[in-house]
């Protein structure tokens, strides 16, 4: 055999090996993905959603009060941590680029992506919780605000710094001041990818039980009031799935099932939205001023 | 060239301008007049600091840290550095290598200057029709002004920017090579443009076509090195140079 048949069949054994690693990846993901359709789809009512819990022990009932709450604590935090990690963006790309300090603050950020969530959880229980004597709802959303934060930070920084400085100077050019610069012009260039860095925030603390755990905690009754604990379906979920009750069980498939579908969705809108040309705009400024393909 | 300067009006004056990218010196001493409603070109090899020579002109090197400025450029008698750099950049335009369309509406594009000047309303509409015709681009897109400015070809765009810059009436206008990026019927229109915007307009532009320089310039400086070598009337950059240096670039001996 001669070196280059060699080679091209070395070339192909790798791409096998890499084709069998990345199904078995898949196979385990759809595993879960599939199970999870099939027994959440099967205990699918609608009394799940409007009725609520019943005596433990005692058959029926819903998860009323968890749908509410999810719902109550995910708006929350995302009204608390969108505005905020967007401006915080801003800052990193547009104002800090050129101070040591906030570029160490941006590492810490980055950094903060990935802090294990039950920390967010614990370190909100001492500040918002311990204080006040009992767990609250508000106290949940809180500390999912803390977790989207660095990652809507992040995004917008990261989507901001794809705006050519050429944008920028043609803007300043013509006499506009540095927050008209950003709001009217890169803004605008960016706002779709800022929009989906939004959504996966929201998708990322949407599934989150470890915050909330030592915070919101858990509550059989449905209320409204932010200064009571508040159930959410990813903690009612975690206790069912411990608890006794084969129809806790049955409840918990059909609670993680919708979940699942809403963050599902969630990240589809993101990357709908991030590749129906609707980014189009920025990265046709992209490559017209660098000259590079882009996007 | 005493005799030709002495009825012209200078609108700008370089004078004995240094200046730094940090410790790296870009520009030595540069002496400059910029008179009114000509075009001046600059022309030089790659790196010789023609498009920072430029760009010191609205002060775009504000924009980055650790740029440092020396001696003194003159705007109608008054240095540049005394004044509000908004004020400045508007009275004082630019146009960039590659077309630099904003993400809106090809109107709101041009209207985007008139807007910060707080204009409104008809005076909005006619302004920005005013400065596209100006800048021959209004029978093209009158019809489609609300559409994406991205909707236009790479010399609409350009013709665009141009609009924009003018929209605001400043009193200079400075082009960074603002054909390097387009086709040649392309270039042509924006070079017919720079002719016709210079009777309202003064125009300075960098370039790296000689041809290009020769064929719209009233007055050309050769860079070399962070030096202006020379500063002449174009035809006479282009026929007799007073330096060495100059003949064997614009013959093409090296650059």
């Amino acid at each position: 055999m001669s070196r280059k048949t060699l080679r091209k069949l070395f070339s192909n054994f790798m791409l096998f090996v890499s084709f069998l690693t990345a199904a078995y990846g898949i196979f385990w993901l759809f595993w879960i993905l599939g199970s999870l359709f099939i027994n959440g789809f099967k205990y699918l009512s609608p009394e799940l959603i409007y009725l609520d819990p019943t005596p433990a022990g005692q058959e029926g009932g819903g998860l009323r009060p968890a749908f509410v709450g999810h719902l109550i604590i995910t708006s929350l935090a995302t009204i608390m941590g969108v505005p905020v990690g967007i401006m915080a963006g801003i800052y990193f790309a547009e104002y800090g680029r050129h101070s040591k300090f906030f570029m160490t603050l941006r590492q810490i950020t980055d950094i903060m992506v990935s802090t294990p969530s039950i920390l967010m959880g614990a370190v909100v229980y001492a500040v918002l919780v311990k204080p006040v004597g009992h767990f609250n709802g508000f106290s949940g959303a809180v500390a999912l605000a803390l977790l989207m934060l660095p990652v809507i930070a992040i995004t917008t920084d990261e989507m901001l710094k794809l705006v050519p400085k050429e944008l920028r100077e043609a803007a300043y050019a013509l006499g506009a001041y540095k927050w008209q610069v950003i709001k009217d012009v890169v803004m605008r260039a960016a706002k779709v990818g800022i929009l989906t860095g939004v959504l996966l925030g929201v998708a990322r603390i949407a599934g989150e039980t470890a915050p909330l755990l030592f915070t919101s905690f858990n509550n059989n009754v449905l209320t409204f009031d932010l200064r009571d604990p508040m159930a959410s379906l990813t903690v009612t979920m975690f206790n069912y799935v411990m608890g006794p009750y084969h129809y806790w069980h049955q409840q918990s498939w059909a609670a993680a099932f919708i979940l699942t579908m809403g963050v599902l969705l969630l990240s589809i809108i993101a990357r709908v939205l991030l590749h129906r040309n609707l980014l189009e705009p920025l990265f046709y400024i992209v490559r017209s001023i660098t000259g590079k393909k882009g996007g | 060239m005493v005799e030709t300067q002495t009825a012209l009006k200078t609108r700008m004056e370089v004078k004995n301008l240094n200046f730094y990218y940090g410790s790296t010196q870009a520009l030595k001493n540069i002496n400059m007049p910029i008179y009114d409603r000509k075009v001046t070109a600059l022309i030089g090899p790659s790196g010789c600091g023609k498009t920072t020579l430029l760009r010191c002109l609205n002060r775009m090197h504000d924009l980055y840290p650790n740029n440092r400025y020396e001696g003194d450029i003159l705007l109608d008698g008054e240095s540049i550095f005394n004044m509000d750099v908004i004020d400045l950049r508007s009275k004082v335009g630019m146009v960039f290598q590659k077309p630099t369309p904003f993400p809106m509406s090809i109107f709101d594009n041009v209207a985007f200057g008139l807007r910060l000047k707080g204009i409104k309303g008809t005076e909005l509409k006619d302004r920005v029709e005013k400065a596209l015709k100006d800048a021959a681009l209004w029978d093209e897109v009158k019809d489609r002004l609300k559409d994406s400015a991205f909707s236009l070809s790479g010399g609409q765009q350009q013709r665009l920017c141009i609009a924009r810059a003018i929209a605001v009436e400043p009193e200079v206008l400075l082009f960074d090579e603002p054909t390097s990026a387009l086709d040649p019927i392309s270039t042509a229109k924006i070079e017919e443009l720079i002719v016709e915007l210079k009777r309202k307009i003064t125009i300075v532009i960098v370039t790296h076509n000689m041809q290009q320089a020769a064929r719209i310039s009233d007055y050309t400086g050769f860079m070399y090195l962070g030096e202006l070598i020379e500063f002449n009337p174009t035809e006479k950059i282009f026929t007799k140079p007073d330096e060495k240096l100059t003949e064997d670039y614009v013959t093409g001996r090296f650059g």
